[in-house]
């Protein structure tokens, strides 16, 4: 297959040391022998609990992390032991976005001042006036104005802080941009304004997305393909819409079960799992999922599962023993489309929707 | 070890348990009020949830229930409520507070800042226990430990013993709860229980806040921005918008049949697990704040609908079984048609 690949890691590994000499030393397995192909120009989502690894991941793949061990390639280069010039020109290549739009600004720095720093570091050829007008324009890519350029942090609303921490992060012309939560910190409604962005931005510019988040329907919206990971480990990865109907391994089962999903009287088989992820300084053996697994068995305990292909379709792996037995025995759970609103409810639905893509007011019916 | 039977309030399901009437609260030095007008009412062991956007008044609202707003800062201009059959002014914050005691509690916001992280999780329940003949050490630390049992922390003697920072977001969130719940309250108040868990740990804490309230007839008001949470767990809803309730009624009437157009554009900015993947409608621009918040109708600045006559205020209309919605033009679709 020549699928042209922008970003690779290979069997990546990050152990933390925790603990002194004095208490007894420990290692935390952040990230345990991970691989993972990107594709240019798709948009590629990591999803899992608290403290599974995802932002661990993220820093490894940008370079703000070196790893235990394991290679990380962009665009074909090894970029694992890249230092000085070479270094730099990675991180214009590659950008972040940060979960937190509170502080990840500096609050004393203007908007004009946080978008031109950038600009500053990966072009300094650029004239003054140059920057101006590129702060200008960069600014309105993310939907602010250019008189933003004056104000500071504060006068900020969340949404439009995590604007200007995408138009800092677009500033270096990068190809691809790594976004660690960057919409959950958001009201829904302003959530859906950057989604949107965000999809805009990558159509437009052509950009390549790596995005962490937790909310399954957030990734459904935006990804091409999900890789689910749990303690250190990717549990499950493939084409978003089979892990959705699909799903195999029984973590990424759980989790689609867990969802609140937004609509009234919804009948689920819940998959409820007890209990908490254990520590990744301790994790399980063999199946590190088998202390909370619904459908654990002796070998669970013993055998490490490997990331083997699932017959559902191309690309999708999952890393569980028994996945197809679980497969034949629990048939993927319809996810019913959603329940019809009233006729009446349908209609001010799809005209609050007209109107929102239309951008006009909707004509006050002529009373008879 | 025995499980935990808890008391069973006295109150049949149906009766109104809190009623809040017509609060209004402007923070000192304020042009306008915040909270505007806001009321509803909580049943026995049913659970209302209050949804709506960060800043629109949700915790505030609570606070003013329990009495804890800040003495000073809070200027109360309006309001009421009548809980366990007596009528209260919500501007005597002190009264209030002395009259619920421990029949309305609370979970807070942020589980850190309500337990003290240096005392033991066992002495900080047992400090709460007021109740059930606990008048002994012994007898509440007892107490303490089967509220532990009942939220289903495992290994709860040693829990007992831990310390706060010891505990997971979880289990830290259960140790709320079993403090909220020691004294049999008739009303839990539970503002943003589960947002800062995992979707797994949050599906087992809104199980046991819904175990917990069958076996008791508690009411409970539970304060979410998230809609899946509401669609899980609500019996009804009031939607807030920029300190005012814009919409209330049956949960399923307001999924089903929603009537204000912030209601609407809520439920369509939701990215949806099913369907296709287009592009969302948003809800365009932000809150006004307390400086800049229109006349009349507060949302006005974000509605696609708005006309001249939204500079009034709207009056609620109803549309049957408590449902009600505060627009001019609801319902929509008998005001507007689509665009050509
Ligand atoms: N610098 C560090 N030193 C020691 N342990 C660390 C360090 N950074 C992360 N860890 C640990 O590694 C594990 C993975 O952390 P990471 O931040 O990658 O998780 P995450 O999936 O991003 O979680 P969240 O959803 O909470 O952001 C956690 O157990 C964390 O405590
Ligand atoms: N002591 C105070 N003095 C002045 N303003 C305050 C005070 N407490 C809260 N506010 C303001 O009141 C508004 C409502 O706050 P509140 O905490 O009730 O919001 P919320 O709906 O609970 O939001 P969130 O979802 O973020 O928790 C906010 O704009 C807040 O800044
Ligand atoms: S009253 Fe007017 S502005 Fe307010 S919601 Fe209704 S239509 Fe929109
Ligand atoms: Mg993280
Ligand atoms: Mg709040």
């Amino acid at each position: 297959m020549t699928q042209d690949l922008i970003l690779q890691a290979t069997a990546l590994k990050k152990y933390f040391e925790t603990g002194s000499s004095f208490t007894g030393k420990s290692s935390v397995r952040a990230v345990d022998d991970v691989s993972l192909d990107i594709a240019r120009g798709e948009t590629f989502a990591i999803v899992g609990e608290s403290g599974c690894g995802k932002s661990t991941m993220a820093r490894l793949l940008m370079r703000l992390l070196s790893p235990t061990d394991g290679q990380v390639t962009f665009d074909g280069q090894d970029v694992s032991n890249l230092k000085g010039k070479e270094l730099k020109a990675l991180r214009r290549d590659m950008q972040f976005i940060f979960q937190d739009p509170f502080s990840s600004l500096n609050p004393r720095m203007a908007v004009g001042s946080l978008v031109g720093e950038p600009l500053e570091t990966h072009f300094p050829e650029m004239s003054k006036q140059q920057r101006r007008t590129k702060v200008a324009e960069l600014l309105g890519l993310v939907g602010l104005r250019a008189e933003h350029a004056e104000r500071y942090p504060h006068e900020f609303s969340g949404g439009q802080r995590q604007r200007i921490g995408i138009a800092r992060a677009l500033a270096s012309s990068p190809k691809l941009i790594i976004g660690d939560e960057p919409v959950s910190a958001l009201d829904v409604s302003v959530q859906a304004q950057v989604i949107n962005l965000l999809s805009d931005l990558r159509d437009d510019l052509g950009l390549t997305l790596i995005v962490i988040a937790h909310d399954l329907a957030v990734i459904r919206h935006m990804s091409d393909r999900v890789a689910v990971m749990y303690l250190g480990k990717i549990v499950e990865q493939g084409p978003v819409d089979t892990i959705f109907s699909q799903p195999r391994h029984p973590y990424t089962r759980a989790l689609l079960s867990a969802i609140p999903v937004a609509e009234h009287g919804r009948d689920r088989d819940r998959i409820t799992l007890d209990g908490d992820m254990p520590s990744p300084a301790n994790p399980p053996s063999g199946c590190s999922f088998h202390t909370r697994c619904p459908f654990a068995q002796d070998k669970c305990k013993t055998d490490v599962p490997a990331l083997r292909d699932t017959a559902t379709v191309a690309g999708h792996t999952a890393a569980c023993h028994f996945f197809d037995d679980i497969a034949a025995a629990h048939p993927d759970a319809v996810v019913a489309d959603s329940r019809p609103a009233t006729e009446a409810a349908q209609s001010r639905f799809d005209l609050y929707q007209d109107a929102m893509r239309n951008g006009v007011t909707p004509k006050v019916r002529q009373q008879q | 070890m025995q499980r935990l039977k808890l008391v069973h309030s006295d109150s049949s399901p149906n009766d109104v348990l809190l009623e809040v009437s017509d609060f209004s609260l402007r923070f000192k030095g304020a042009q306008k009020d915040l909270i505007s007008h806001v009321s509803f009412s909580v049943k026995a062991g049913q659970t209302v949830c209050i949804v709506g956007e960060s800043g629109c008044g949700k915790s505030v609202t609570s606070l003013a229930m329990m009495g804890l707003l800040p003495e000073g800062a809070a200027e109360i201009h309006g309001g009421g409520i009548t809980f366990d059959g007596r009528h209260y002014d919500l501007k005597d914050q002190k009264a209030l507070r002395e009259f619920r005691g421990s029949r309305m509690t609370m979970i807070f916001q942020e589980p850190m800042t309500s337990l003290n992280p240096s005392f033991r999780i066992g002495d900080q329940i047992a400090e709460a226990v007021q109740c059930h003949g606990a008048h002994t050490a012994e007898e509440a630390r007892a107490r303490a430990l089967a509220m532990l049992v009942r939220v289903g922390i495992p290994a709860p003697e040693k829990r007992m013993r831990e310390y706060p920072h010891q505990l997971s977001g979880g289990m830290r969130q259960r140790v709320m709860i079993a403090m909220a719940l020691v004294n049999d309250p008739a009303l839990l108040i539970a503002d943003e229980p589960t947002t800062a868990l995992d979707v797994t740990i949050q599906a087992q804490i809104l199980d046991l806040i819904r175990d917990l309230q069958a076996e008791t007839n508690m009411g409970t008001i539970m304060i979410t921005h998230d809609l899946g949470v509401v669609a899980e767990i609500a019996d009804t809803v009031a939607v807030m918008y920029a300190g005012t309730v814009v919409e209330a009624g049956p949960a399923e009437q307001i999924f089903n049949d929603p009537q204000h157009p912030y209601t609407i554009g809520l439920m369509s900015s939701i990215p949806k697990l099913t369907g296709p993947r287009g592009r969302l409608a948003t809800v365009p621009g932000m809150v006004p704040t307390a400086e800049n918040m229109p006349d009349g109708c507060r949302f006005a600045t974000r509605c696609p609908f708005a006309q001249d006559i939204c500079k009034t205020d709207p009056k609620p209309q109803s549309f049957g079984n408590g449902h009600v919605a505060a627009c001019h033009f609801a319902p929509l679709d008998t005001h507007f048609e689509a665009c050509a």
